[in-house]
């Protein structure tokens, strides 16, 4: 067995929610809490909250592990607890070897230094020394594609440069273990891609990384393992396409059909959406052999124009494809006033096991779009009679299965 | 790099730790209780960080500025000719024998290194609060680093002071050779009392709004106006209570030939150096939740 990078044992971080917030108190009150008596100190209500609880978790060495979870899941606290911004209030951590920690990039940034006098004082902040900010200063400088501007204050910069900059400095960094919290989404959408190809670099490196996202996609492509926080504690850790399918489960509505109460100014409102299989019956669990229905109910208030439903359907949070009820037309229809239900099929067997969830768009482009994100969510098996046959679905990579049209012929003998 | 940087050695290694308790570089974080030591090890480790952020300080300071550096200079000048002009024009107030410009200059000196980086130093954490909340490193790095470099200020009011000298055709003694220990005084003197205020500040931001007032009081408070000769004997042990009566009065003796600090330095010394140890004691005590209050 690889030894341990980090291993973190009965983990806890409480907080003190009082009426002023977080461990905050008015110097007057401190001062006549001080006087009073212990008991009625006491009194004062003070509630305790715990952004962790009792966490364990051990990672080995060259591990690439995500941490996901909801907004106030614990992730973050986690990430400072283990960087040493904070301390537990309960539990310890050991770590074994060189580690950076990440909770954003550019910290310590200054509007009035340069691009060069920011690298040299970032990359103290983040614990290089200046020899080595002196070998890599091309490197990072090239890697920002700031060349130009190296000499100008960063004030002058426009955000863009910023963050590559930002960015650029701390992907210098060669700890053994990297501690990162969601610092990939930066830039425009081509610098992404190429942070995003850093990482995969520095974890195939065979460094231990940590990694904090939101971003799923991200997780599931740099990850081997993941971590499920919710509530502070650990509710779920595995391989991590099993870990993200737990968290899908958390991050979405259950139901088969979901009523709305839309607003009234709208033209077009969307009343209802359900799931189906392909006889009609609601359901939300499919078999491989089914078909998918998703049927769209709305109301037309006034005649529109160019009015268009885009459906786009996510497996374990993860964008799969957008359909368009103008797929096969050249120009949407003019629509009446009345109630409509759109349907749209889609063979199971075309779907991957996994938690699937629909995001809705409808609208038009002069009167704009009403979005309605996850708002149904169904569950693909693969719980066939041929099961040995299609075992293998759940371990092919990728999000969809096309039954592609395979011939095979000889060609020579 | 950041090794030894990111990371000290462990305090504990050889515990319980499991795994491969003989790593080297073990880190092991836990609740500390109570008291703890100060871990001057530590800052000894961040020291490229703590000159990087007094660099950083120096280079912003008077950035976009008409005046620069000479901003450095005016404050100690300006507040020499009010004095010159009414204390020591008007009032005449007795001011050792030297011409009283250039004994009011020479406590302005210390005195404006200690106003400045005092109110820089104590609201360190606060204007710092993203590198708090973000990044770990010792936290006396920041009212330290916010210190050091106000003693370029002090260099270039020192030169200033020379010409002046030469001007008003006053000699040094053989004292001058103490000035650098003096200014290391200064700087303990402002440290004691920033690393109180600062780790304060981080949970009452009323040391923010308190400092102008505090430092006006301290003011009135240390010989610069006048001489620390018109203290009456018996008093003059309580006054050296007030630090920056010993160093001001080194500054006097040192540069322009007063007479010597009495025995009462030693009070002015020992309150300096208690300050600072409880002082950092303190502030070890209460960093760990800093990145929680601030």
């Amino acid at each position: 067995m690889p030894d341990l990078a980090v291993a973190v044992s009965g983990l806890s971080k409480e907080y003190r929610l009082g009426a002023h917030g977080p461990q905050y108190g008015r110097l007057t009150e401190t001062i006549t809490d001080a006087f009073r008596r212990r008991g009625r100190r006491r009194s004062r209500s003070v509630e305790h909250f715990l952004a962790l609880d009792d966490v364990d978790l051990e990672i080995s060495e060259g591990e690439v592990v995500g941490i996901v979870g909801r907004n106030g899941a614990g992730k973050t606290t986690l990430l400072k607890v283990l960087s040493r911004v904070t301390e537990p209030t309960k539990g310890t951590v050991d770590l074994y070897g060189r580690v950076s920690a990440l909770l954003e990039v550019g910290t310590g940034f200054h509007p009035e230094l340069t691009g060069r006098e920011n690298i040299a004082l970032n990359g103290a902040i983040l614990g290089m020394s200046r020899a080595e900010v002196a070998r890599k200063f091309d490197e990072i400088v090239e890697f920002a594609e700031v060349e130009r501007f190296i000499d100008t204050p960063v004030k002058r910069y426009s955000s863009g440069m910023y963050v590559r900059l930002a960015f650029s400095v701390a992907a210098s960094l060669e700890p053994e273990v990297l501690i990162i919290d969601e610092v990939l989404a930066v830039g425009d959408a081509r610098f992404q891609k190429k942070c995003l190809g850093r990482m995969t670099e520095v974890a195939r490196e065979g460094r231990t990384v940590l990694f904090v996202s939101h971003n799923t996609g991200a997780v599931a492509e740099l990850c081997t393992r993941a971590v499920l926080l919710e509530q502070g504690r650990k509710i779920s850790e595995g391989p991590v396409g099993d870990v993200l399918m737990d968290y899908a489960r958390l991050a979405e509505p259950d139901g088969h059909e979901v009523e709305l109460d839309p607003d009234p100014d709208l033209p077009v409102a969307v009343t209802a959406v359900s799931v189906r299989d392909g006889a009609g019956r609601p359901t939300t669990m499919f078999d491989l052999t089914d078909e998918v229905e998703i049927g769209i109910t709305y109301h037309v208030r006034r005649p529109t124009h160019g009015f268009q439903i885009a459906l786009g359907l996510a497996r374990n949070v993860i964008d799969v494809l957008h359909t368009f009820d103008t797929d096969d037309e050249e120009e949407a229809d003019a629509r009446a006033p009345g109630l409509y239900e759109a349907r749209c099929r889609f063979p199971a067997s075309f779907l991957k096991a996994g938690l699937w969830s629909a995001t809705l768009s409808t609208g038009t482009p002069s009167e704009g779009f009403q979005s309605l994100e996850s708002i149904v969510r169904f569950e693909v098996e693969d719980r066939t009679v041929n099961t040995q046959d299609k075992g293998y679905r759940r371990d092919r990579p990728g999000h969809v299965i096309s039954p592609g049209r395979w011939t095979t012929e000889r060609l020579e003998r | 790099m950041t090794a030894d940087a990111t990371l000290q050695r462990d305090e504990v290694s050889g515990d319980s730790g499991g795994g491969h308790r003989s790593h080297p570089r073990h880190v092991r974080i836990q609740p500390t209780r109570g008291w703890v030591s100060l871990r001057l090890g530590d800052l000894w480790e961040y020291r490229e960080l703590l000159f990087f952020l007094a660099w950083r300080d120096v280079k912003v300071r008077y950035k976009q500025t008409a005046l620069g550096a000479v901003w450095a200079v005016l404050q100690p000048l300006a507040l020499m000719a009010v004095f010159a002009l009414i204390l020591g024009h008007f009032l005449k107030v007795p001011s050792d024998g030297v011409p009283y410009p250039v004994f009011a200059y020479t406590a302005l000196l210390p005195w404006t290194f200690f106003a400045q980086s005092l109110g820089a130093a104590s609201t360190s954490l606060v204007t710092n609060a993203n590198l708090v909340s973000k990044v770990y490193f010792p936290r006396l790095v920041l009212p330290i680093s916010a210190t050091l470099g106000f003693l370029i200020d002090l260099g270039i009011g020192l030169v200033l002071l020379v010409g002046m000298m030469a001007l008003y055709s006053v000699q040094p003694t053989w004292a001058v050779v103490l000035l650098p220990a003096l200014i290391v005084l200064a700087l303990l003197t402002v440290l004691a009392a920033a690393v109180w205020l600062s780790a304060i500040s981080a949970r009452y931001r009323d040391v923010i709004y308190g400092m102008p007032l505090l430092i006006q009081l301290w003011l009135f408070a240390s010989p610069i106006a006048y001489s620390s000769s018109v203290v009456p004997g018996a008093w003059k042990w309580l006054y050296a209570v007030n630090p920056m009566v010993g160093v001001i009065d080194g500054f006097r003796w040192a540069l322009l030939g007063t007479s010597a600090p009495g025995p009462e330095i030693i009070v002015s010394v020992a309150v300096t150096i208690i300050g600072l140890l409880t002082g950092m004691a303190y502030f070890r005590r209460t960093e760990r939740t800093f990145a929680d209050v601030i």
